[in-house]
Formats: structure tokens, sequence, C-alpha cells
């Protein structure tokens, strides 16, 4: 096998299946069939490749194959077949050109991501499906990402396909009126998936790298496709200015270096510079949306040069208007943390306290961590041993508890 | 163009008032008027106390019981069969149908 090819096509799938899936489901209207003739046409690229050459638009190429195979399983369908659900929109049997220009591909793109992530799909089945067919991973890959078996992930996936297919959810971006309804289900999915490999729920790696880089992939892909929402603007600065400091986030022995330990100077000048005019750009919808608020919360910390000049009020004032809007307990949890910096732990200590009774925190152990770290800074050493313990046994990252370990033994140090 | 079943489930001891059920019944008329190009049929159940569930047996008898299938919290209590091209248009119609003290489910009809 010729190298050279092997490589262009991995590269094509890296770049090119959503772009070649979504434009294949269009002709045929059928998401499984459109998987399976994408699928087949990167098969006939590693076989005619090496012989025809490697074609100078990759994506072009594989979407006319992918579309031609699927308009020929199409037509010899049988008469029974072609009663099955299609989906809804705007199939076009007899459009196989795919020299139709990119910017159709392009919406053809978006308009997968909103069948995957609609509303009436469960929230896992949206991040499966999402993972499966716009970021090409395998089933077994999307898999092992959420720890679950490959026939139970199999099971989910077709399970939402036929969903899509029978109850006619649509392949179409929403009308403008309806995009601020939907579009926030797109991101949220977007979100968890980078949320989820940022800080990974178990195992011994602090940061699933291949789950970042696959949600930096789907915002930078959503940004292309709709530049002047500020919504989108914000989850792209709030991941690349928290990506900016991914480097630094372990110490060279592999420990967890906490936002205040790290070396600000090898921090990612060119992503934080990114994100702060994303955090710009976003903070003019108004009133900001929930992505555009976390995103200037990460620019605060992204601007300070130093630890100690962190502009806490500035912190609390954000999350104060982030409340508000996204009441969710983790945040309100974030503030205290704000609050506690910016007027002392014991007014941290108070709002925090306000908050042990939430249902939604009892088993969340950044709760207990963040009391410990209050009480250790006011000289409660017993009780702040206490939280540390129970913050332990609610953590299953590896990285995470040898953090709370050290923080639990220095209670007794000089 | 697709055919779609929307449930109506409601909690059947909330639902005693007759203001209320006037003000419900007023709701369904004019649902009915703005979305008669949609709708291909509905009618509004009696109580699910009312139900008989018919089970077959298995060796060609049935087992006949008082009540409705699933004993749930919030009952049938009615249905429209709404005509749409896609899910986001059911959505929409059912969206209007008043249900105050329940949901509505919408389920994609089989084609024959």
């Amino acid at each position: 096998m010729d190298v050279s090819v092997e490589a262009a096509v991995a590269d094509a799938h890296r770049r090119e299946w959503a772009f070649v899936l979504a434009a294949t489901v269009r002709v045929t209207g059928d998401i499984d069939l459109a998987e399976e003739c994408v699928q087949d046409a990167y098969a006939k690229a590693l076989s005619t490749w090496p012989t025809q050459g490697i074609p100078d638009r990759p994506a072009a190429w594989l979407t006319t194959v992918a579309r031609r195979r699927g308009i020929d399983v199409l037509r010899r369908r049988t008469t029974h077949d072609r009663v099955l659900p299609q989906l809804a929109g705007p199939a076009s049997g007899d459009d196989d050109d795919a020299d139709d220009g990119l910017v159709e591909i392009a919406d053809d793109r978006l308009r997968l991501i909103f069948t995957c992530c609609h509303p009436a799909l469960s929230p896992e089945a949206q991040v499966a499906l999402t993972l499966r067919l716009i970021c090409g991973l395998t089933t077994g890959e999307v898999a092992r990402l959420f720890l679950v078996q490959e026939s139970t992930m199999a099971a989910r996936l077709t399970r939402a396909k036929k969903k899509i297919a029978a109850a006619r959810i649509p392949y179409r971006v929403p009308a403008l009126a309806d995009l601020p309804e939907r579009i926030g289900a797109v991101l949220d999915v977007v979100h968890l998936v980078f949320t989820t490999g940022h800080t990974a729920p178990g195992g011994s790696d602090l940061v699933r790298t291949d789950l970042v880089a696959q949600a930096v992939y789907l915002a930078r892909m959503l940004r292309t496709l709709l530049p002047d929402d500020a919504d989108v603007a914000g989850l792209l600065g709030l991941i690349v200015l928290t990506h900016a400091r991914q480097t630094t986030r372990l110490a060279a022995d592999g420990s967890l270096s906490l936002l205040s330990e790290q070396d600000r100077s090898r921090w990612d000048a060119a992503e934080i510079a990114e994100g702060l005019a994303l955090v710009r750009e976003a903070l003019q919808g108004r009133p900001p949306g929930r992505f555009a608020l976390m995103a200037a919360i990460a620019a605060v910390h992204a601007e300070a040069p130093t630890w100690s000049s962190t502009d806490w009020s500035e912190l609390v004032g954000l999350y104060d208007l982030l409340v508000v809007i996204w009441p969710s307990p983790v945040v309100a949890l974030n503030r205290a943390v704000a609050i506690g910096f910016a007027e002392g732990p014991g007014a941290g200590l108070k709002v925090l306290d306000g908050l042990s009774d939430e249902p939604q925190l009892a088993a969340y152990s950044y709760l207990p961590s963040a009391r410990a770290d209050l009480l250790r800074r006011l000289g409660r050493t017993d009780e702040a041993r206490a939280a540390y313990r129970r913050a332990l046994a609610l953590t299953d990252n590896a990285v995470e508890r040898g953090f709370l370990q050290d923080r639990l033994v220095g209670l007794d140090g000089p | 163009m697709a055919e779609y079943l929307v449930l109506i489930y409601q909690d059947e001891s909330a639902n005693t008032d007759p203001a209320v059920q006037e003000q419900t019944m007023a709701g369904h008329i004019r649902f009915g008027e703005q979305n008669g190009a949609a709708l291909r049929g509905g009618n509004a159940l009696q109580p699910s106390g009312t139900a008989t569930s018919i089970r077959g047996d298995g060796s060609g008898g049935f087992t006949i019981t008082d009540g409705a299938f699933a004993e749930t919290k919030e009952a049938l209590g009615g249905y429209y069969v709404v005509e749409a091209a896609d899910l986001d248009e059911a959505i929409a119609v059912a969206k209007e149908i008043p249900a105050p003290v329940g949901g509505v489910e919408v389920r994609p009809i089989r084609p024959m």
C-alpha cells in the first residue's frame, strides 16, 4: 500500500467526512444508506487512488462516488422498500453532481448537525450521533469515549437513526425564527464533548485529547457555518481560551497544577488572542448568552498576567450575570469561589454553605473541595480535613485524587 | 407528508372544575378552527375508569379486565390525527393543543 495514498485517505476522512456524508444524505434521504455509501467511497479511494492518483479535490471525488452508489442502491430497491420512511427535507435524487458548490455542501453539513441534535432525541443519542455522523468516529470509538460496550452504543445509534427516519426528524436548518431555540441543543452537545474531554470523568488521564480535539473541530465548523451567531462565537471563545491553558494544567510530575500555580508564559498566546476577539464579539449579543459569559470569565483569567492580579470583582460581576440566565448550582458554586477571593474566604464560605442542600451537588466533588479550600484559608484545619476526605470519596479521576491527597497531607505541614 | 397521532395525556383527578373544563373545550374548538387543514381526525375519550382491557391468553381465549392497559398518573384523554411534512411541523401543531393538566405525545403513524 502506497503510504502517501493511505495518508491522503486518512486526511480526507478526518477533514471531509462530514462534508461527504451530509452531501450524500441529501441524495439518499436515508442516513444508514448514506453512511454505507460513504464508507464504500473511502474504501474505493484506497483501492483506486494508488493507480489513478490523488484527486485535486478529494471531498468532491468522494462525494460523487458515494452519491452515485446511493442512487444505484435506491434504483435497485424494491417497491416495498420505497415506501419506507425517508428523511424529510430537501432530498433530490437527481442531484448527483458533486460540483454544485461548497457553500451548498456546507449547508448540508449544518443540516446534518441540526438533525443529530434535534430535541426529540435523547441527549445521549444527540452526542453519540454527532460524534458518529459529523466527526466520523466509528461506533467502537464512540463507545470507548463514553465507557460503554460497543453493542450498547450500536443499539443506541440504531435506535436514534430509526427514530429520525420513522418520526421524520427533518434534515434541515431551522427557520431563522426557530434558530435561537434550536442552536442551544447543538452548542450543548459540543460543550459536553469538550468538558468531558477537558476533565475526564474517570480513568488515569486528566484530559482526553481526542474528545477535546473533536469539540474544537465542531466549534470551528459551527463558527464557519454560522459566522454571525453570538452564542457560537461565545462557545468557540470559551473552548479556545480554556484550551490555551491545556499544556500547563499538569506539573512535570503529572500532578494537577492549579490556575494559581500555572506558568502563564506557557499559555498559548495565539489561542488567547483568538479567544479574546471572540469574547468581544460574543458580548455584543444583547443580552449576552451563557457561553459568552462563560467565555468572558475565561478571558478575565487569560488576561491576568499573574494569579494575584486576577480581577476577582470583575469575575464576581460576570458570575452574577451568569447565575441569572443559567441558574445551575455549579455556576453558583463557582460564584462562591470567586467571592471567596474577591471578599475573603469567610464571605465565600457563607455563600457556599447556602448551596449545601442542592440535590444536584450532593455527589459533586468540587463542592467539598471548594469548601475545604476556604476552610483551610480560614485556618479551620479539622473541618478542612473532613471536607477534603469527602471530596476524595466523590472523585474518580486519578490526577484529581492525587491533588486532593496532597492538600490533605499539606494541612499537617509547616 | 406523514401522519402523526397526537395523544393527549392528563391528570384526571385535577380536571373536575367545570370552569376549567369549559375553557379547555373552547380551546379545542379554537385549535380545530386554526389547524383544520392539518387535522385528519380527533376525539375526546371518556375517563380511563370506563376502559376495558382485553388480552389474548395465547390459546385462543381472552382475558378481559377492568381498566386501562397502563395505570399512570396521567391518562389518555383524547387524540388528534395530524398531517405534517415532518416532525417539526407536527410539534408546532401539537404545541397549540390545550393540555392544561398534562401534555401531549406525538407518535408517527406507520404508513401501510
